[in-house]
């Protein structure tokens, strides 16, 4: 006789559950099943026959089961009581399900239980500490009256819910209990579970109980506390639930993993993975070492899942995966850094800034003729072509592609106000944006191109207004990009300090010092070129203060070597 | 959505059930064994029409998966793959030789076949040149899948298409019956898609990958769609709107989460690109039975008639379903 008597609960896949009770009942375990009473009458029957070369498996009462209902309880207390009736060398009644599997040799159950005798394994906690909480109920589970099905029913149930909260209807615990929720699989010493089937007060508490939403998970866990002198709040089911509460199911391919999870009974498990029932229901070899249950080497796998379900990867936008706005859990992948008016006021920007950091450092993606990758490639990770009108078709999604398709390497690119503008807002309320920004630089090519004077007037009055509306959204208070903004006086007057300030944040710089620096060009008559346009009657101001006189003075010098910043 | 807008839609998805009961008619019932089909098999539906090579494969594809039973519509085929199906022990056969583009491509037949055998089973609606691939396909059979889906009750499952080529030009390994399509279609185009939201169906409207980059550089917004809802959990009152990209009630289509978590979702590799597919274009072409006035098919003999490469240095080779879900194609959701 073992002490161990197991009583499942079974509504679905009774062949697989007829595999278990065996297993239990070969070990000489008594098993009092209980099926639901959904199960047609000519199927239970002949569950009922296939089993009726065990003696000591018996089979009790039916009640209907509906998820979240007093059905469950009732037909565990039921069942319970047949156990314990029948089989009075019983010492601990181990609660599972039809789905459940045994993952460790019975015998190591029995001797675990038989070394705690007292000991009742119940998760039980109270409603306040836990997280648990299906359609935003905890307290209320036991508060509020509960008559209708959620499952099936849910507009009803709410409206329930909705008037009780309105009129302040509320239940008093019956004396005065402290409710407590937990795992609905449990295994409790007879002491326990007789004293609490056996409860003068029982009927208070069953009436009490019955209208409590989800019973199943706040019953025995609840009663235990009265009248435990041992409880060790947890299940020795391993157990993983969804981000609905719905129990994770186990398929052939988590066998490695359940070998090594040391928990003695595994719960949901696939009607159909067939390895799983072979490899430890049959399989003497797949017995595991003697340790304490350890289900933490799984937890991490499920709580993926739900991280996954709930967050998502940042950055990424696919087809079950489209947030609305301001809903990303971040807008792109990772961090990349964002130019305007470097490439323009230094001659070999890009160069420079690939060789003092790791990032890769592209030209003008948003350029109107194509997007100017890297190394002057044609394609890029992700096979993203350069064509710009396949970029613009989507130009949002065309940055967040790439960032997305880069993952691990930092992307540097250049902007400018002759770009492709439809990304600003995204960039400036993306905290992965690091935004760099010599307002007014673009001017410089202007200075330096051989145009008509009325082209280079009308171009720099357009490009003006377009850098001046880009500079508005990257001070909006909307902002989450780090964005840093020199007028170009501001910025030649020292740039040693930026740059320096930028590569740190890049980090992952070659140098720790600044060892070479970047060649300005030319900015000789620059000055004189501003004050041509002011008297054209266009006010460049996002230069800052550029004194004429500049390139008068530097004119003086013989040497004709762009000036070099150091 | 407002009640009229809704109204408007069931008015819509009436009227194609509708037009599916009268292109019934165009339906010639040429081998039945719906007889065998059980409460729990899935089903597959497919319209056929010349592909008898891709056929042994795609039958066995689908079997070793899991699918019950296939419904397919024969589009007068004269390759033989008529006969060859109605060998086949669990396929059911209709013929049509009606005009393909007024049944809408198939959609009418299939969705009159549906409507009427399908209730209640999941089922996957595919083309003989589409393999779904979902989450843990190389560990777990299709049944998994669904029963995990009936068990979060969710009745649709997305599987965005994922165009396939060889390296090299797409003539220069012959296919061969019953081989993989994937050991010559083995690239694929990883992380240049565009989403737009269609806000009346609710579904996601997907363009991008090698057709987008290659036929269609100019006109984007010609380049075809790939957003699928091919697995379903039918009801007779369901129908598809056009091709499997989307579905009434319009609720089936929201197969993708929007606070920022995923759902699960898997992907339809598109082996189209073999070297059966310049004559298949050239037919079809001639034939002008396809989408927009065959516009696809005209980009693709323009531009495939010079230099008929789809691989670029950035092509993906497939390895199996972990890396699509690692690329960002496709998701675990919280399934584990």
């Amino acid at each position: 006789m073992s002490g161990v008597g197991i009583v499942m609960l079974v509504h679905t896949a009774l062949a697989r559950a007829e595999q278990v009770a065996r297993h239990w009942s070969a070990a000489g375990c008594p098993v009092v099943i209980h099926v639901d009473k959904g199960v047609p009458r000519r199927t239970y029957d002949t569950f009922v026959t296939s089993l009726g070369d065990l003696p000591k498996v018996k089979f009790s009462n039916r009640y209907r089961c509906e998820w979240g209902t007093w059905g469950i309880v009732a037909a565990s207390q039921s069942a319970s009581e047949l156990m314990l009736a029948s089989f009075p060398d019983v010492r601990h009644v181990y609660l599972a399900s039809g789905s459940c599997l045994p993952l460790r040799p019975v015998e190591e159950l029995i001797a675990y239980l038989a070394a705690r005798p007292q000991t009742d394994f119940i998760e039980s906690a109270t409603t306040s500490d836990v997280p648990w909480t299906v359609g935003g109920l905890d307290e209320e589970r036991f508060t509020l009256r509960f008559p209708v099905s959620w499952k099936k029913n849910r507009y009803l149930f709410d409206r329930f819910v909705e008037v009780q909260r309105r009129f302040g209807l509320q239940r008093k615990m019956p004396n005065g209990v402290i409710p407590h929720m937990g795992s609905q699989w449990w295994c409790l010493s007879r002491r326990t579970l007789s004293a609490i089937l056996q409860d003068p007060e029982r009927r208070k508490y069953d009436r009490f109980f019955r209208h409590v939403w989800i019973p199943d998970e706040s019953y025995f866990q609840t009663l235990a506390r009265l009248y435990s002198s041992k409880i060790e709040s947890r299940s020795l089911t391993l157990s993983k639930f969804d981000f609905q509460g719905k129990p994770h199911i186990f398929y052939d391919d988590h066998l490695q993993l359940l070998r090594r999870s040391d928990c003695f009974v595994a719960r949901k498990i696939w009607p159909y993975a067939d390895r799983l029932y072979e490899a430890f229901l049959t399989d003497p070899s797949g017995a595991m070492k003697r340790t304490e249950p350890n289900p933490g080497k799984i937890d991490r796998i499920f709580a993926k899942a739900v991280e996954r379900r709930t967050r998502g990867r940042s950055g990424l936008y696919m087809q079950s995966r489209f947030p609305n706005e301001d809903w990303e859990n971040g807008v792109t992948a990772a961090p990349y850094s964002m130019f305007q008016g470097f490439s323009e006021l230094f001659e070999n920007f890009e160069p420079w800034l690939a060789k003092a950091t790791e990032a890769r450092v592209h030209g003008h993606l948003f350029a109107p003729d194509r997007a100017h990758y890297a190394e002057g490639q044609k394609t890029l990770n992700g096979a993203q072509s350069d064509s710009a009108i396949l970029r613009d078709y989507s130009a949002k999604a065309f940055l967040t592609n790439l960032i997305w398709n880069t993952r691990g390497e930092r992307q540097c690119f250049q902007f400018g106000p002759a770009d492709n503008q439809d990304i600003n807002w995204l960039v400036a309320k993306d905290p992965n944006a690091q935004v760099s920004v010599i307002t007014g630089a673009w001017a410089v090519p202007l200075f330096r191109s051989n145009l008509d004077f009325v082209e280079i007037r009308r171009l720099a009055a357009r490009l003006q207004q377009i850098e001046s509306k880009h500079m508005d959204v990257l001070r909006s208070p909307y902002r989450k990009a780090r964005v840093r903004i020199w007028s170009m006086a501001e910025f030649i007057e020292a740039p040693m300090e930026p740059l320096q300030g930028i590569l740190d944040e890049i980090g992952r710089t070659k140098l720790r010092r600044l060892a070479e620096v970047p060649q300005m060009v030319d900015l000789n008559g620059f000055g004189q070129f501003l004050q041509n346009l002011k008297n054209q009657g266009m006010h460049p101001y996002l230069m800052g203060d550029f004194p004429a006189e500049r390139g008068i003075a530097a004119t003086a010098k013989p040497a004709r070597k762009p000036y070099l910043v150091r | 959505m407002g009640i009229i807008q809704s109204y408007r839609l069931r008015l819509q998805r009436k009227r194609w059930r509708i037009r599916a009961f009268r292109k019934r008619r165009e339906l010639k019932r040429v081998v039945d064994r719906t007889s065998q089909i059980r409460d729990d098999d899935i089903l597959l539906f497919s319209t056929q029409r010349n592909e008898r090579i891709r056929l042994p494969y795609f039958l066995e594809y689908y079997r070793d998966m899991g699918v019950g039973h296939f419904f397919i519509v024969d589009n007068d085929s004269d390759d033989g793959s008529h006969s060859y199906l109605i060998d086949q022990p669990d396929v059911s056969l209709w013929s049509s030789q009606a005009s393909y583009r007024r049944s809408r491509f198939g959609v009418d037949w299939l969705n009159w076949l549906q409507m009427k055998y399908a209730h209640g089973h999941w089922t996957l609606t595919v083309d003989p040149d589409e393999f779904l691939v979902y989450p843990f396909c190389d560990t777990r059979p299709l049944r998994a899948l669904t029963d995990w889906l009936d068990a979060s009750s969710i009745k649709s499952f997305s599987a965005m298409l994922l165009d396939m080529y060889p390296k090299g030009r797409i003539d220069e390994q012959p296919y061969r019956a019953g081989q993989n399509p994937m050991e010559i279609a083995s690239w694929f185009d990883s992380g240049n898609y565009t989403i737009s939201r269609n806000h009346k169906f609710t579904n996601l409207w997907i363009q991008g990958g090698p057709r987008a980059r290659v036929f269609f550089p100019d006109t984007p917004e010609k380049a075809p769609a790939l957003n699928k809802v091919p697995l379903v959990k039918w009801d007779k009152r369901y129908a598809y709107v056009s091709s499997t990209h989307m579905l009434l009630p319009r609720g089936l289509n929201q197969v993708y989460d929007e606070w920022g978590g995923e759902k699960a979702s898997g992907v339809l590799l598109h082996a189209k690109f073999l070297d059966t597919f310049g004559a298949k274009a050239a037919e079809e072409l001639e034939r002008n039975q396809h989408y927009a006035a065959s516009v696809e098919y005209k980009a693709y003999a323009e531009r495939l008639k010079d230099d008929p490469q789809l691989w670029c240095k950035w092509s993906e080779r497939y390895i199996n379903w972990r890396q699509l879900e690692i690329l960002g194609l496709m998701s675990k959701g919280n399934w584990a």
